[in-house]
């Protein structure tokens, strides 16, 4: 797509903050609204965005298919593998509590590395959607 | 109503994805901020995306159908009237006598930041104390992603040796 310059111009200034709003809400959702689901969903949005606009070859050479189908699992296991470290630990599944030095400490890990585990799943879900979608028929 | 009535596809699809961002500004007004962001996010963006993916695979005309007897519309009329019915037991939004608010909700509002240490309850709600909710959540969308890839996306690998010939003709 060489044409719809403006297109292309305003999504270079959109993509960044899209991608960068993307890890603020997968970080801060202990603080504000959000969290994993929604900040995959938006940066799978950006992703997304950008092969829209500079065709799927391109966003696939960004993010390649393969490392989007490892991702695709990764999350999920990443987020199953802390529930079982913790019963490792010595507490239930998914209790957080002894990953940290202090219960709300654990917690606090615990929530964080398992909504990033939220967050890899949803956004690699999502861009392989699109990908499927995209690349079908051709 | 109108997307109902509409033949063309495409504007079913963008007046279904005005309607989920109505439906996020709904989710703010009654103060479910979390809910609202998924909304906006899932239902106005990547549905839209991806049922505009789907009629650029297909058409974006409704195919005429034969027309219905009287009982689809009856079926609907009657089950709306029993959910409608239904809510008439429900207790008014934001009643504090409510089952909703007396089981464990207070737990959660007195003791999470002590017991979790995250000023979102909500996230604390979501990730810990319903965990394996979330984890189950995952799987289904771990397992609807691959559902799309084997269905979908089936092509893409066995055509792949097709597409390196392609490529090299075109270049």
């Amino acid at each position: 797509m060489t044409h719809h310059l403006i297109l292309r111009v305003i999504a270079k200034f959109l993509i960044p903050a899209i991608l960068l709003f993307a890890l603020y809400v997968q970080f801060h959702g202990d603080f504000g609204p959000g969290g994993g689901f929604q900040a995959g969903v938006i940066f799978a949005a950006g992703i997304i965005l950008y092969g829209l606009i500079f065709g799927v070859d391109t966003a696939q050479r960004v993010v390649p298919p393969k490392l989007v189908e490892v991702l695709v699992a990764a999350g999920f296991t990443l987020y199953a593998t802390v529930g079982i470290a913790s019963m490792l630990l010595g507490a239930n599944y998914l209790d957080y509590s002894p990953l940290g030095s202090e219960p709300t400490a654990g917690q606090h890990y615990g929530i964080l590395i398992i909504e990033f585990g939220v967050g890899v799943t949803v956004a690699a879900v999502m861009i392989m959607i699109f990908y499927c979608f995209a690349t079908r028929g051709r | 109503m109108a997307i109902i009535r509409l033949h063309n596809l495409f504007a079913v699809v963008m007046l279904a994805g005005i309607y989920s961002l109505l439906a996020a500004g709904v989710f703010v007004e009654l103060d479910a901020v979390d809910v609202a962001f998924t909304e906006a996010a899932v239902g106005a963006g990547i549905t839209t995306i991806v049922m505009l993916g789907t009629l650029a695979l297909t058409t974006d005309q409704e195919r005429a159908t034969a027309r219905h007897g009287p009982w689809p519309l009856l079926l609907v009329i009657v089950t709306g009237a029993a959910l409608i019915y239904g809510t008439l037991d429900m207790p008014y939004l934001g009643d504090p006598d409510a089952p909703a608010q007396q089981h464990v909700a207070p737990r959660y509002i007195e003791q999470s930041g002590e017991e979790i240490g995250v000023p979102n309850i909500v996230t604390s709600v979501l990730a810990s104390y319903r965990g394996y909710d979330t984890l189950g959540e995952v799987g289904v969308i771990f397992t609807a992603g691959i559902g799309v890839m084997l269905l979908v996306g089936g092509r893409r690998r066995k055509d792949k040796a097709e597409e390196k010939a392609e490529g090299e003709d075109q270049t």
